[in-house]
């Protein structure tokens, strides 16, 4: 590790930091329906959208209804853009003439984009037409965030309300969430991306003869509108295979730095936009602090065990000075790749800039763990927040076993209702992982797509499913998932992940909005001070440290030890 | 749920055509008024032709360039077109070799380049970037060390002096920006055609 390393990491966690304060406060003020910045020039658009959709803006919905619209957003959503794949051959702006995308392929990515996953069994450029990526990819790539902060949004509310039917209207969420939050971002993220060297054209791509005089067809297109979007929204879908590894997603250490910096901030600011909505700063700086301890923590193992270099190369002469090198770019360097791996994990966007698979065994581990933790730290768009609740949920409520007092939280009495649905949410994350993952290696079908041997290869196909569980996108690339049994069982495992996990957090997010708020009295735990945030780390590393050592000891622990003692697989 | 299919088809035409049609084609439409040398690509143009990208590598095979790092890529079998096969710097295709740290196949490859190079004496020292493959395929970068340890052999390949060559290298090291971001590096395609130009 250097100096400089360390002040790159550094320097873009302040700059998430200082932005995510005002940020949290707008998006608050957003949804919670007041005037903003961009009110004069966009509400004719958003009334207009209310309009033609039949919504009345001022109508709420109870959970129920709510988690019905979004299913039913969700449902038309992959429809069309299942439609729109299969169609494409038909179908204009499709430069490369490219086929229609076969069908297990389609379902897998329809699911992939609507859930925000964003996994990417296909390769951008030699499959998708530009029509393709921008008409289906880049929309759910806005609407899919735009839904996770709505939904994260009616749990907010759920904690903010007394005796209220109600948790908000959906439609309105994810209109004023587009509208307002993602689309003013995205033309500033993409036109700064474009003056450093991002291309954008509708072009397909570009024929150069090379010095050597070789013949080199570039892959071209509208890149940066893509690439600011999958960046905020934590989408992480790349226009290019190789994500934003990819000199034309990110060409210098600048666009690496405002990528990590655009994953980073959403999440951020919705700490404290939670905080704000429930009138207590403290409680979203509390959870802020919370998950930027994980996050560093993280992003120091990962660059230590990656700045080391790879010690199978180094005893065969390879100089082990600038790191493991092995799917890295040189323009990023292992500093600005471990950290990038480390956010794009602990958020759920799944984007990356160097090559995960090609990680050292711990280095890898920690883009692992950070799924298998569901993302938290700081968490998708909407769905780190949503998440992180549950899990304060639970540590509330063992400090109220420890101390024998009705656990609280925020004022909202926490009862045998919630937790159940707290620990429904909880479970069904391991349940999909180890399950799906033990089928895997028990098949022939899921071996035969392994592109490592030995403990990596278990690390490979666990790393699938905790990435598509996850929400998150990204992969331990090697393992072919362009086949029927992975497109179908990474398929449900990324609807279980969303809608599986997220209907018991609205319904938490009901059952509280309904409950009276109680006044803190001398027996309430307070839950935003060191204590609180000991706490919570505390339970996020017991519980998934307990469901997960066994996996990860065969995996990447045990490749870990195999390298030392010099064995190659 | 039924009452909520009509908003959910006409949010997502809305949506679809505000995020999907507008936003795309605004940003294209700036983008190629204002900056149309990035939005293009950064293209390098010589004699009417595209020569390349500044931003993308080429596969440099001749002993009388600079090697870039190896690559990964691979391109349709033109024997058989259901099969792929290596295609170093297809930018068509881009993805890295995702050899996991104790694949025998990434300890073999490795081994397999050093001896290599050190062979015909391309290199003295073996820099990490020399032998591990980018995770794009494309990277258009080489650290410093690899080009300076490239340097004697160009030299001797285009009878040019040894400290010429090195001189050229060092005056193309693109250094961190701000002093603080990235890591300093060589873009073996400008570093390619400077030389070309030297007498």
């Amino acid at each position: 590790m250097t100096s400089i390393g360390l002040a790159q990491i550094a320097i873009v966690l302040i700059a998430v930091v200082v932005a995510a304060i005002p940020l949290g406060d707008y998006i608050a003020r957003v949804l919670a329906g007041e005037r903003t910045l961009f009110t004069p020039a966009l509400s004719p658009v958003e009334r207009a959208f209310y309009k033609l959709s039949g919504v009345d803006p001022a109508r709420e919905q109870g959970w129920l209804t709510y988690t019905m619209a979004m299913l039913a957003f969700s449902v038309i959503g992959f429809l069309s853009l299942y439609a729109l794949q299969r169609l494409q051959a038909y179908l204009p702006l499709n430069p490369q003439g490219f086929g229609g995308v076969p069908s297990d392929l389609a379902f897998n990515t329809s699911l992939s984009f609507i859930t925000n996953t964003n996994w990417q069994n296909y390769s951008g450029e030699s499959t998708m037409s530009h029509l393709t990526q921008m008409l289906g990819l880049t929309v759910h790539n806005f609407v899919s965030a735009a839904t996770g902060l709505a939904m994260a949004f009616a749990l907010v509310r759920g904690f903010a309300r007394a005796e209220s039917p109600t948790v908000g209207n959906f439609w309105v969420d994810l209109t004023r969430a587009t509208l307002y939050v993602l689309l003013p971002m995205s033309v500033v993220v993409a036109l700064v991306l474009i003056a450093l060297g991002v291309p954008q054209t509708l072009a397909g791509s570009v024929e150069a003869t090379t010095l050597e005089g070789a013949k080199q067809v570039i892959s071209i297109g509208p890149v940066a509108s893509q690439e600011a979007i999958k960046e905020l929204g934590t989408n992480g879908g790349g226009f290019f295979n190789a994500n934003s590894a990819h000199p034309f997603e990110s060409p210098n250490a600048l666009s690496n730095m405002l990528e990590i910096w655009a994953l980073l901030v959403i999440p951020f600011a919705l700490a404290f936009a939670f905080g704000r909505a429930v009138f207590d700063f403290r409680q979203g700086r509390a959870i802020a602090i919370t998950m930027m301890i994980v996050l560093v923590a993280g992003v120091l193992i990962a660059y230590c065990a990656e700045a080391n270099g790879n010690a199978l190369l180094t005893a065969i002469g390879v100089d082990p000075s600038p790191g493991n090198m092995e799917g890295k770019e040189v323009r990023f360097g292992v500093a600005t790749s471990a950290l990038f791996a480390t956010s794009t994990t602990g958020t759920s966007c799944g984007a990356v800039n160097s090559m995960h698979d090609s990680f050292m065994p711990l280095g890898g581990l920690i883009p692992l763990f950070n799924m298998l933790m569901g993302s938290i730290a700081p968490g998708g768009v909407g769905a780190g927040l949503y998440g992180f609740l549950v899990l304060a949920i639970i540590a509330v409520f063992v400090a109220g076993l420890m101390v024998g007092h009705t656990p609280e939280y925020l004022g909202k009495k926490i009862e045998a209702r919630e937790m159940k649905l707290a620990m429904l949410a909880v479970l069904i994350y391991p349940l999909s992982v180890l399950g799906f993952t033990a089928v895997s290696v028990m098949l022939e079908t899921g071996l035969a797509s392994l592109n490592n041997a030995g403990p990596h290869g278990l690390s490979e196909i666990l790393y699938a499913f905790a990435s598509t569980t996850d929400n998150n996108g990204s992969a331990f690339a090697g393992l072919t998932g362009n086949t029927l049994w992975y497109n179908t069982t990474l398929g449900v495992a990324m609807l279980l992940g969303r809608f599986a996990y997220v209907i018991p957090v609205l319904a938490i997010a009901g059952s509280f909005a309904a409950k009276k708020k109680t006044a803190a009295s001398v027996g309430t735990f307070p839950t935003h001070g060191p204590l609180f945030i000991g706490l919570l780390i505390g339970v996020i590393i017991i519980l998934y440290l307990l469901q997960y050592f066994p996996a990860l000891a065969l995996g990447p622990i045990v490749e870990h030890f195999a390298l030392l003692a010099g064995k190659t697989f | 749920m039924l009452s909520q299919i009509r908003p959910a088809i006409v949010m997502i035409v809305l949506f679809t055509a505000l995020t999907g049609l507008v936003y795309p084609l605004a940003i294209t439409g700036v983008a190629q008024l204002v900056m149309p040398r990035q939005a293009n690509g950064s293209l390098i143009e010589g004699d009417g032709t595209v020569i390349g990208s500044t931003l993308i590598g080429q596969n440099f095979a001749s002993d009388r360039y600079f090697h870039g790092r190896p690559s990964a890529t691979t391109g349709p079998d033109p024997a058989d077109p259901s099969k792929t096969t290596d295609a170093p710097y297809n930018a068509s295709n881009s993805m890295g070799s995702n050899l996991g740290p104790t694949s025998k196949k990434l300890v073999d490859r490795v081994n397999a380049a050093i001896e290599a190079e050190f062979a015909v004496g391309r290199i003295d020292v073996v820099a990490a970037d020399a032998v591990t493959t980018s995770a794009s395929g494309l990277d258009p970068h080489i650290s410093p060390q690899f080009a300076l340890a490239q340097a004697s052999a160009v030299a001797k390949a285009r009878n040019l002096s040894a400290a010429q060559v090195r001189a050229l290298v060092e005056a193309n090291i693109e250094e961190r920006v701000l002093g603080v971001f990235g890591e300093p590096r060589v873009n073996v395609l400008l570093l390619n055609m400077a030389l070309d130009r030297l007498k």
